[in-house]
């Protein structure tokens, strides 16, 4: 794999009023990588991502995304630098339809063909034939999708999806497995997760976040043997 | 006269100001507080208490005292009813979401107001005060034989407005006493914690929010009814005193009482000091402007804590 | 695209109906009219902050009195022309709007609504304050003889139906290709969810800010046109009664609506006119006419065609 490092922190701390949050992490992703963060309940993965993305300020510590400085950056320079970011608990236009919805993200990346391009994000998640829905209207599952739909569009150099497949069917979690493969190679991914299924299946490597600070990073094989880790989830009511 | 007895006297006339001010603004602040919505009707609750007051004791005749009293306990009940029926088939209807209720009370404001000019009429009508002995002040001077003690003319009070002053302290003591001690306080408090876990809890929310509601407007009322022997009922009597309390509660930190009740002292004790010197529409420029970047640049308020 | 085509040639059919109800209407509609069509160049304004950027200003009468008072004071006191009074009153609402909006769009919700408010108070304030220019609560009158744009008499009655039908074309075309426009539906976005609006990578703070002028100087635009085919200026335009029927213009007409506001106006002006004639109380309707509003049809007229039978009403 290429090595040339798409994203990298230096540092990053984050404390609220006396309590540390996120400490003093160094974090490298390349370029191309489907990178999965992982760790227990309160480990500082959302405030961490938080960070990545500029929804956080950070105490102190810096962040370099695609060869520049983004540590002052507000949020939305980030993403207009090439990052697509999906919430936690689902954040869509709900009174709008699914179109207007891609097209929203389409048209901040550019004014080209915003039609087409809707479209094929649309196509890639499965939902063309939903298009004039209102997003409202939709399933959950369904919702989820249109987020990702949403992030794909923007054909984002890095796309940070925080718990994507949270109230997912089990049918559900196997075709976005499907999905997340088949973005290999076309963007980075860095992926929040819970299910360890879905990270084993689609991660190229881990990072272990606990206690606000990086305890292991490794390929999936290496994390699954770490004894750390293993005491780390097991001390929680995650197995 | 001089500076110093003018001084006295601007201080005395803005010590009555900041008592009304003050029971007017912790109405407003109480609902705020606990409903967390914003009663842009309050001022009409103010016109409509001191409105009430006239017709109440024009209709008692006898003593100017007798009727006074019966107003006093009269046009608050009243004027709470009235507030509590709004907020039943009003507000609770559009689940107090905060802008839409602030459309609803402007739509109140001009109801109230609109129906008291068809019924009361444009004129301005006096309330005689139960009684107002005039009381004449005395002031200092340094002459060459030490301090000596003398009556400037036109320096003085009346009792009836020392009243006033007294009768706002007593009030807002005992609806300290009633938010914090007695067990509807508590309800009260409860609810603005948390209206959901309240509700879960088996307090009837619905009722909580009528009644407090009805027990701001009715503090309005109150104060309308103490300064009307004082100032007049007329049915644009409002728009000054909702202007003012806005002001109180704003620069006092929204729902708290305390730092309204200082806000509402500072504010009323200054506002009558500035006009007696300076142009009162200079006073009010700077006071609105004071209000909005109170709210821009401290949201807080002056005399709030941050919450992180 | 198509959507685009459509709204204009709607749009289009809309001002082609009002330039023809002028030969059919009696003098005293067609008056009316003319000053409604002013009025609802005021809450088009208002709706493209309130309706489609989702800010609820109380302070709107301080961009209409800036137009009004730019226009009149260079007129009165410059001893300038109509065109350029306008561009007086123009660029005043512009730098108004650009300052206030600035400040007030550091808050949101309620205190949005209370900054703003107070910040038309102290405008309203001012103009008394400064009553030696202003002639405060009393206002000036606009000679007739200065009433003149490019040759045109605008004291005439049927000029100034057709001016006001102009500025009327003007700014419907403005909003709807505003609406219609990638601006317009950020703005929309804004207001259906502005955190995931920020985080698809616009600058919300910049597109409120954006939506403020814009709205600021078309309700500026309404005032000063309100100052000229009118011939007065005065300090009640000012006040917070002013801010507040905008807001019940476009509740009543539709808010989101391109046509809502000057439905709401023709409704709301027509129902004052009648009842100011039984009662000298006839705010009475306007209080009444916002609370049923808000209780039984928030969309307001527009919005529930819309909903109901014109789902592609822009």
């Amino acid at each position: 794999m290429a090595a040339v490092t798409l994203l990298s922190t230096k540092g990053l701390t984050k404390q609220y009023a006396g309590l540390t949050a996120v400490s003093n992490v160094d974090f490298e992703l390349p370029a191309g990588q489907i990178r999965a963060l992982i760790g227990p309940n309160g480990a500082g993965k959302s405030t961490f991502v938080g960070m990545l993305s500029g929804r956080i300020e950070s105490t102190s510590g810096t962040v370099r995304f695609d060869n520049r400085d983004i540590t002052t950056l507000p949020a939305h320079r980030r993403i207009a630098a090439g990052m697509a970011y999906t919430f936690q608990i689902t954040s869509i236009f709900s009174a709008l339809s699914v179109h207007e919805n891609v097209a929203l993200a389409a048209r901040r990346a550019s004014s080209r063909a915003v039609n087409r391009r809707v479209t094929d994000a649309l196509d890639r998640v499965n939902m063309t034939d939903r298009q004039k829905h209102i997003a409202s209207d939709l399933s959950y599952g369904h919702q989820r999708l249109l987020e990702i739909a949403m992030g794909l569009v923007q054909q984002p150099k890095l796309f940070i999806l925080d718990e994507p497949t949270q109230g997912l069917s089990t049918s559900e979690i196997e075709s976005f497995i499907q999905l997340i493969k088949s973005l290999a190679g076309d963007t980075t991914i860095l992926l929040i997760e819970h299910n360890m299924d879905v990270v084993m299946a689609a991660a190229d490597y881990i990072t272990v976040l606990n206690f606000g600070e990086v305890l292991a990073e490794g390929t999936v094989e290496e994390i699954r043997n770490n004894q750390e880790v293993q005491r780390a989830y097991l001390g929680t009511s995650h197995a | 006269m001089e500076f110093g007895p003018h001084f006295l006297l601007a201080s005395l006339e803005g010590a009555v100001n900041a008592a009304v001010l003050a029971l007017m603004a912790v109405g407003l602040s109480i609902v705020f507080g606990i409903m967390r919505v914003v009663n842009v009707a309050h001022g009409e609750f103010f016109m409509l208490g001191a409105v009430l007051a006239w017709w109440i004791s024009s209709l008692v005749g006898a003593h100017p005292a007798y009727g006074f009293v019966v107003a006093l306990i009269a046009a608050p009940l009243i004027v709470g009813a009235i507030a509590a029926l709004a907020d039943h088939f009003v507000l609770r209807r559009i689940n107090y979401d905060p802008e839409r209720t602030i459309v609803a009370t402007i739509g109140l404001l001009y109801v109230l107001q609109q129906t008291t000019l068809m019924t009361f009429g444009p004129e301005a009508r006096p309330v005689e005060a139960p009684f107002n002995k005039r009381i004449a002040l005395p002031w200092f001077e340094k002459t060459a034989e030490g301090f000596s003690m003398y009556w400037p003319w036109g320096l003085g009070t009346t009792t009836y407005k020392l009243a006033v002053i007294a009768a706002a302290a007593v009030i807002l003591i005992g609806l300290w006493i009633f938010m914090t001690r007695s067990r509807i306080g508590l309800i009260m408090r409860a609810t603005q914690l948390d209206s959901e876990m309240a509700l879960a809890y088996g307090i009837p929310v619905d009722r909580v929010y009528a009644l407090v509601f009805g027990m701001g407007a009715a503090i309005a009322a109150l104060a309308a009814v103490l300064v009307v022997p004082i100032q007049q009922a007329h049915y644009l009597m409002g728009h000054d005193p909702l202007l003012l309390s806005f002001i109180v509660v704003i620069i006092g930190g929204l729902g708290s009482i305390p730092g309204t009740i200082v806000a509402a002292i500072l504010i009323g004790m200054s506002d009558g000091i500035i006009s007696v010197f300076f142009s009162p529409t200079v006073a009010k420029i700077l006071a609105t402007l004071l209000v909005a970047f109170v709210l821009i640049f401290r949201p807080q308020g002056l005399f709030g804590k941050r919450v992180a | 695209m198509i959507e685009q085509i459509r709204t204009s040639l709607f749009h289009l059919l809309l001002i082609a109906a009002l330039a023809g109800l002028y030969f059919i209407l009696p003098e005293y509609h067609s008056g009316v009219l003319a000053r409604v069509m002013v009025l609802a160049v005021y809450a088009m304004g208002y709706n493209l902050l309130f309706g489609y950027t989702g800010l609820l200003s109380l302070g709107h009468a301080l961009f209409f009195a800036a137009g009004m008072y730019g226009l009149g004071m260079a007129m009165q006191h410059l001893d300038l022309s109509s065109s350029l009074g306008i561009l007086a009153g123009l660029i005043t609402a512009l730098i108004v709007s650009a300052v206030i909006g600035f400040l007030a769009l550091r808050t949101s919700g309620v205190a949005f609504m209370i900054v703003t408010l107070m910040f038309a108070q102290a405008g309203y304030l001012t103009i008394l304050w400064a009553g030696e220019y202003t002639r405060g609560d009393e206002g000036f009158v606009i000679q007739q003889s200065q009433r003149v744009l490019s040759g045109i008499d605008l004291s005439d009655a049927g000029n100034r139906y057709f001016a006001a039908l102009v500025l009327f074309a003007i700014c419907l075309f403005i909003i709807g290709w505003i609406v219609c426009s990638g601006f317009g539906k950020t703005l929309v976005a804004i207001r259906e969810n502005e955190e995931r609006a920020r985080m698809l990578g616009y600058n919300v703070q910049r597109h409120k800010w954006l939506a403020v002028i814009a709205s600021g100087v078309i309700s500026g635009a309404a005032g000063a046109a309100y100052a000229l085919l009118f011939g007065y200026v005065g300090a009640t335009f000012a006040t917070v009664q002013y801010s507040i029927f905008p807001l019940l213009y476009v509740l009543l007409g539709g808010a989101g609506t391109t046509i809502g506001p000057l439905i709401g106006t023709v409704f709301m002006f027509y129902l004052i006119d009648f009842s100011s004639e039984l009662t000298n109380a006839y705010l009475l309707v306007a209080g009444v006419a916002l609370i049923l509003l808000t209780l039984f049809a928030p969309q307001g007229l527009a919005g529930e065609l819309r909903k109901r039978v014109m789902p592609w009403l822009p």
